[in-house]
């Protein structure tokens, strides 16, 4: 029964979707975060996908975060003297995320995640059938 | 034992082929939002109208892959899509159309399950004593 594959198949992208999700939420809770230097300055975080590849025919048979990688956007810097963290020169860092642009990201994921779990049903359905066959 | 296997003509072959492809189409689909994947398919219907010409296969030399459906997978072309949208990252997975070959691959592996299904009905009928 190689349906069950399909499967790993779309489990590992349920995992690696879900991960999409914690980071960006993890950007969005952190819009707002503020430091006194830009290197303490919290940084964008994105998972970056690869597809994983099936030895035999070359085939993708799953998906993999590889990696987190931090944005490489240069930290916002806004003069606010009277701030509680602000530096020597009266400045805050923040980092520069687009809440726009993570929501969109995320009804990405969202939408992905859907497809997957529809792909799994799918095949479930097919399975079932298959082991009444002949009944 | 060979009668009932060619009593059940192509479908099992067809269910076995239908699955490879549900397999193709959810690592696309796993892969929908991966930087620079390609999406591959199935030329299915090529594979099958060889099949339906007949089935065997030879090998003529010792290193020759198998025949067409004791290895189906070496032989069933696979092809990659061509994106009716490009996009920036360089992936070419459409979820729309991916999820369109999910579903009529879905009906398609019904219908010959169908098929596999009244054929079993018909020989069990064919043995029963009555």
């Amino acid at each position: 029964m190689s349906l069950f594959s399909v499967f790993d198949t779309a489990g590992s992208a349920l995992s690696a979707q879900s991960i999409r999700l914690n980071t960006i939420s993890s950007n969005l809770a952190n819009l707002d975060t503020v430091a006194s230097s830009p290197e303490e300055a919290y940084k964008a975080r994105y998972p970056v996908f690869s597809a994983v590849l099936d030895g035999m025919n070359n085939n993708a048979s799953a998906v993999r975060v590889d990696r987190i990688a931090e944005g490489t956007a240069p930290p916002k810097r806004e003069l606010m003297p009277s701030h509680p963290m602000a530096d020597a020169d009266g400045f805050i860092y923040s980092a520069d995320i687009s809440a726009v642009d993570e929501m969109a990201n995320m009804l990405s994921a969202s939408r992905s995640y859907q497809s997957n779990v529809e792909a799994m049903n799918t095949t479930k359905q097919m399975l079932l059938q298959t082991l009444n066959l002949g009944k | 034992m060979s009668f009932i296997d060619q009593s059940f003509g192509i479908s099992p072959q067809v269910l076995s082929l239908r699955e490879q492809r549900f397999k193709m189409i959810a690592g696309n689909l796993a892969n929908s939002d991966t930087p620079g994947y390609k999406a591959v398919d199935l030329q299915f219907e090529q594979v099958l109208a060889r099949s339906n010409k007949d089935i065997a296969m030879k090998g003529t030399q010792p290193g020759h892959q198998g025949v067409l459906f004791n290895n189906s997978s070496s032989l069933a072309k696979t092809m990659y899509r061509v994106p009716t949208q490009p996009t920036i990252d360089g992936n070419t997975v459409e979820s729309s159309i991916e999820h369109s070959e999910f579903m009529k691959n879905a009906i398609r592996y019904q219908a010959s399950l169908g098929f596999l299904d009244s054929r079993i009905q018909g020989l069990r009928k064919a043995l029963r004593s009555e």
